[in-house]
């Protein structure tokens, strides 16, 4: 369903500082896939994803969605069929708005937005109904401003919003990353039941070597803009943390730390 | 002194539909747009023409218009040209000021006494006195009903997450250039009508008028939220027109204690300052009282020792 062919992408290109982000990558990704893509640091993780959601423009190479090109789409239209969570769990709501405004703005993904209702009385019970889903108790601060939760919760929150209006394609950029072990366990675990439940086509980055492995049913490894690594099936069920490392000589102890 | 008021309370409503349009650039929106002292006077300079020519109500209209215009020049500067937004918000205010000129006829101002204006329009009805009271709470009271209403439309909560986080509202499919563009026409459209209004109030128009404007209106957006202290979108919408009231009162009185109105600037400028320090006043307080606990605590046990 996604296929990424043959894209590179060269950050400050023609100065001293240019960088090779991604090296003719090629990669393809199936219906209700749910990917994990593991790498050290500057290995062009981000960076395919930051191409595929339009963020960032190619050099090489083409993105093809179900079919239809999508490499120069702007970033805004790509969002509506590409439900995204980021790293930073500000970046992924509006702080001054309520719980139920953000949802109204993602329930809107793709509708036209002019002068009817931005919040509409019938929506809130079907909001209130999701966000209990989380098993946050959110349902009952449906009124409050989002600047006021935590950061796991916004994750929670955005990752609501990323999925409520039935994308095609879930990208999440390490997005677990900024939390505590144990709230970055729940943002986890809810990711996989909202991925499972809407049968999504998933894509998460992840700097655990140990979640890459437990979650999803297919992980990618990246090192230098390419594609390592590329498993699934029985030979991903056998894979283990201290395979991986030994395997590929992964030189930095930073993945192994959760 | 009855007059005095009605006056500085007209002036108010006036003052604060430009507030208003400040408040959707600067709050809403977040954005530093400059191009207010520009359009303020584009507002009044097609109010005043139009006036002559006998329509003072289309005037107005048109006002809005042209402000608007000057609103989705300074959003495409720098949305489409990359052009920082401070430096956009300059360059159309400069630009703006051969512009104003131009639709005045080159004259530096115009006098619109003896011609029609909304307030003479309804010259021998059993309001006259009040008439101008009337008209201008009745105007300022739509613009703040009709924005408030906007803001909860679904283009209004784009427009609202724009200014929030850019990057939400990217990745929940909105066009922030068009929300900006939309946001910024919308904030000088009403910022040209107070203009427009003032113009036809004062019988007036002058290519300075504009002068400053700017910090009039801010100073009437945080004298609202320091006083007001509201949080929902009607409130805050609220607390700045009245803001705006307020900030006339100030002014009617430091010119009744005597200060000549040529210090009017001077004055707005620090009413914005003190406003935007006391934040970091009160911080400053409450860390040097800490500090104080602190040496005492210290010289007691030293003493006690």
């Amino acid at each position: 369903m996604l296929k990424v062919e043959a894209v590179s992408k060269i950050f400050s290109k023609g100065s001293a500082n240019e960088r090779l982000a991604l090296d003719n990558v090629s990669i393809s990704f199936k219906e209700s896939e749910f990917v994990t893509v593991i790498g050290g640091n500057g290995a062009g993780k981000s960076t395919l994803l930051n191409c595929i959601s339009g963020t960032c423009d190619l050099d090489k190479g083409v993105i093809i969605l179900d079919g239809e090109d999508i490499s120069f789409i702007p970033e805004y239209k790509r969002s509506i069929f590409i439900g995204r969570v980021f790293q930073d769990p500000l970046k992924g709501t509006a702080y001054n708005m309520s719980i139920e405004e953000n949802l109204a703005i993602a329930c809107g993904k793709g509708k036209r937005r002019g002068f009817g209702a931005g919040l509409k009385k019938s929506d809130i019970k079907i909001f209130r109904e999701a966000i209990a889903h989380l098993g946050l108790g959110l349902e009952d601060r449906m009124k409050q401003r989002v600047g006021l939760l935590s950061g796991g919760q916004r994750q929670a929150l955005t990752l609501l919003m990323a999925t409520i209006a039935k994308p095609r394609l879930l990208l999440l950029d390490e997005h677990t990353a900024a939390l505590d072990p144990y709230t970055a366990k729940r943002v986890l675990d809810i990711t996989r039941e909202i991925v499972e439940h809407n049968k999504l086509c998933t894509v998460m980055i992840t700097h655990n070597m140990k979640d890459a492995l437990a979650y999803g049913n297919r992980t990618v490894m990246m090192r230098e803009g390419k594609v390592l690594l590329d498993i699934k099936g029985s030979e991903r069920e056998e894979m283990t943390v201290e395979k991986l490392v030994l395997h590929f000589g992964v030189n930095s102890d930073r993945l192994l730390l959760g | 002194m009855t007059a005095i008021i009605y006056g500085t309370l007209e002036l108010g409503m006036i003052y604060a539909i430009l507030a208003l349009g400040l408040y959707i650039s600067f709050r809403v929106l977040d954005m530093p747009d400059l191009t207010v002292d520009g359009s303020f006077v584009t507002g009044a300079a097609v109010s005043a023409v139009m006036c002559l020519n006998n329509y003072p109500f289309l005037g107005l209209l048109a006002a809005m218009a042209a402000g608007g215009i000057t609103g989705i020049v300074t959003s495409l500067l720098h949305t489409r040209l990359k052009i920082q937004m401070l430096l956009s918000g300059i360059l159309t205010m400069l630009a703006l000021y051969s512009i104003n000129l131009k639709i005045m006829g080159n004259r530096p101002n115009i006098a619109l006494i003896g011609s029609t204006t909304i307030f003479t329009a309804f010259k021998d009805t059993p309001d006259e006195s009040n008439i101008k009271m009337i008209l201008l709470s009745a105007i300022s009271i739509i613009v703040l009903v009709m924005l408030f209403l906007f803001l909860k439309t679904k283009l209004g909560f784009a427009v609202r997450a724009t200014g929030n986080n850019e990057c939400m509202a990217s990745a929940q499919g909105i066009n922030t250039d068009f929300t900006k563009l939309i946001g910024l026409a919308l904030a000088n459209a009403l910022i040209a009508l107070s203009g427009g209004i003032l113009a036809q109030y004062q019988s007036f128009a002058d290519v300075g008028m504009g002068i400053g404007m700017l910090v009039v209106g801010l100073a009437s957006i945080m004298i609202g939220e320091v006083l007001f202290r509201l949080k929902s979108i009607f409130g805050l919408l609220l607390a700045t027109a009245l803001g705006s009231v307020i900030y006339r009162f100030i002014i009617m009185a430091a010119i009744r204690f005597g200060m000549p109105p040529t210090d009017l600037k001077l004055v707005s400028a620090a009413i914005v300052v003190l406003a935007l320090s006391v934040p970091a006043v009160k911080n400053y307080l409450i860390r040097t009282r800490s500090r104080l606990a602190a040496v005492n605590m210290k010289r007691r046990k030293e003493s006690d020792a």
